[in-house]
């Protein structure tokens, strides 16, 4: 059986000392990757950060910080959750990225995607009415270029290339690349006839109700002939010693993250009973190891993904909340995982 | 006579609106925003049944259309392309997709008033706007094995024989209406208020719509009226 690979991932949310102060957005980056360095010697598969321009998130650039990370670690793949390619100039992702897999002797991962968050669409010149042709037309670009030849193109939203050749080139010869995907069945059509593996981000909601999703992406490489890559999917967490503890923190940090964001959308605020629906049922990982492992092993078999991502810092957390709760999953939650799936494989 | 529906738009919502509109028995055709090739293979996985045609064509062929597309996108469709029909209106504002927009954040006039005012000569109902689409399937009580009471959906608009008819089609779809008053209602229902999210039961719902000068945009309104 194809090992199930486990990563933690965050947005760069601001974390808040003992007396509730909020730490600098310089501090907050600088403690990613002490937690990128510590995820790495417990021996957690990968680290991704997301891309955000807004100020609960001080991750603007990640492969800055998985730079940083790169030099102090030795195994763990350094992702992101996602880039928004569709705001970005794909050479140059492509060139950041294959620098950071240079520093990282090929660690390096790129997670491309639309965007659920568009701010950085005015940020940086462009038009929310051409949301679906950029990234269009940017992944259409970006798979060229990851054929690390010489590539011709032509399109509307960046000037034309011919015959162009993009540096630094991998060891390798490719780099590592997925789609995030947010529940558009467009784009896992899209993920498929680039032949690139998908993640799905759930963040709410059943986890089950995307098994057509899996059935869609297998489907849609059956029929444009090209490779089925494993999918994986990644969700929010909190793990404490006990369930009420760590139900607790998940209820001042990642329902008060949510509210905030729901808020500029126009979301009325989460009530308790949908809370703890979420955790009974739902998409959020919270309790102590045991209940964190046994919802993660139903959802990795009911969706039949071959990776598992830990959305782990969100809202305000202290920095000793947060890397308990990476500890916990590198520990003790990943270790229980395995075994259930191993003793579901060997019945 | 099989029950006939027509949605338009083939994002989240719209698949999700198939999903219980062909449990629920009804003929579904349904237009995303390119060619009927581009969604067919969503269709055949995630809606097998929903006959997928241009918006022309599911146009010409039902009487009751869903518009489940972009809210900047709906003056794509033209203005006596719906004609006669009965449209059930169940975008949103979503300033993340659609831009900056005042006029769709207007405490004075719903954005449902706004598509009732452009399709000028159909009969338009705010429907199943308030609950989040995949809320919407784990929710519907026709998927559900056991007996349950529906969670409630609150409807708007000012034709009553309409209004008759979506009543009709929220219950098909495994869900317990609930009328309010008129189109400009809707606004209770918008983006910005208490009840958006909102996947409650009956009386709860119509507890979160009185409070609905919980929030600002709600107070907005309540000073307008």
């Amino acid at each position: 059986m194809e090992k199930v690979l486990f990563g933690l991932d965050t947005f760069g949310d601001i974390p808040a000392n003992d007396n509730g102060e909020l730490l600098s957005d310089a501090q907050a980056i600088r403690q990613v990757v002490a937690e990128g360095v510590l995820a790495d010697q417990l021996g957690v598969d990968i680290i991704a950060l997301g891309e955000h321009h807004r100020e609960d998130f001080a991750i603007s650039s990640p492969e800055m910080v998985l730079a940083a990370i790169a030099t102090q670690t030795e195994k763990i793949k350094l992702s992101t959750g996602v880039t928004v390619l569709s705001s970005d100039d794909p050479v140059r992702v492509f060139q950041r990225f294959s620098t950071l897999d240079a520093l990282s002797n090929g660690r390096a991962q790129v997670m491309l995607g639309r965007g659920s968050f568009t701010e950085s669409f005015p940020l940086f010149g462009f038009d929310l009415n051409d949301y679906d042709v950029l990234f269009e037309e940017k992944i259409n670009l970006f798979s060229q270029l990851l054929t690390e030849k010489p590539v011709t193109w032509q399109g509307k939203t960046r000037a034309p290339l011919q015959n162009a050749d993009v540096y630094p080139k991998t060891e390798s010869g490719h780099l590592d690349t997925f789609v995030g995907v947010g529940g558009s069945p467009e784009s896992i059509i899209r993920a498929a006839r680039y032949g690139l593996p998908v993640m799905l981000a759930i963040i709410g909601g059943s986890p089950e109700r995307f098994k057509p999703y899996m059935r869609l992406y297998e489907k849609a490489t059956e029929q444009l002939g090209t490779p089925v890559h494993p999918v994986g999917m990644h969700s929010h967490g909190v793990i404490a010693a006990t369930d009420e503890e760590a139900r607790e923190l998940a209820w001042r940090s990642i329902r008060v993250s949510m509210d905030r964001i729901g808020r500029d959308r126009g979301w009325a605020p989460m009530t308790r009973e949908r809370f703890e629906n979420e955790i009974e049922n739902g998409s959020y990982y919270v309790g102590s190891p045991t209940t964190v492992a046994k919802k993660i092993a139903r959802a990795i078999k009911s969706l039949g993904v071959k990776r598992f991502d830990l959305v782990y810092s969100a809202g305000n957390q202290t920095i000793a909340e947060r890397q308990r709760t990476i500890e916990l999953y590198a520990n003790e939650v990943i270790p229980q995982v395995r075994s259930i799936l191993a003793e579901d494989a060997n019945d | 006579m099989t029950k006939q529906i027509g949605i338009i738009g083939a994002g989240k919502l719209g698949v999700v609106l198939a999903q219980i509109a062909l449990k629920a028995g009804y003929q579904v055709d349904i237009a995303g925003s390119g060619s009927p090739e581009k969604i067919a293979l969503t269709m055949m996985v995630l809606a097998p049944g929903a006959e997928p045609m241009t918006s022309a064509e599911v146009l010409a062929n039902n009487d009751v259309i869903i518009l489940a597309l972009p809210l900047s996108k709906f003056k794509q469709l033209g203005a006596s392309s719906l004609a006669g029909k009965l449209v059930l209106d169940a975008m949103n504002y979503w300033w993340e997709v659609d831009g900056k927009r005042d006029d769709f954040n207007d405490p004075q006039i719903g954005t449902s008033e706004l598509v009732q005012n452009y399709f000028k000569d159909s009969q338009v109902v705010k429907a199943f706007n308030h609950m989040g689409y995949h809320d919407l399937l784990d929710e519907s009580i026709i998927f559900k094995p056991q007996c349950e009471q529906p969670k409630a959906l609150a409807l708007a608009g000012d034709n009553k024989q309409a209004v008759l008819q979506v009543q009709q089609i929220v219950t098909d779809f495994g869900f317990t209406p609930l009328v309010l008053k008129n189109l400009h209602e809707g606004l209770k229902l918008q983006p910005g208020i208490n009840t958006f999210g909102a996947n409650l039961h009956l009386q709860a719902l119509q507890e979160a719509i009185d409070n609905y000068t919980d929030t600002t945009f709600g107070q907005q309104i309540a000073q307008l009226n």
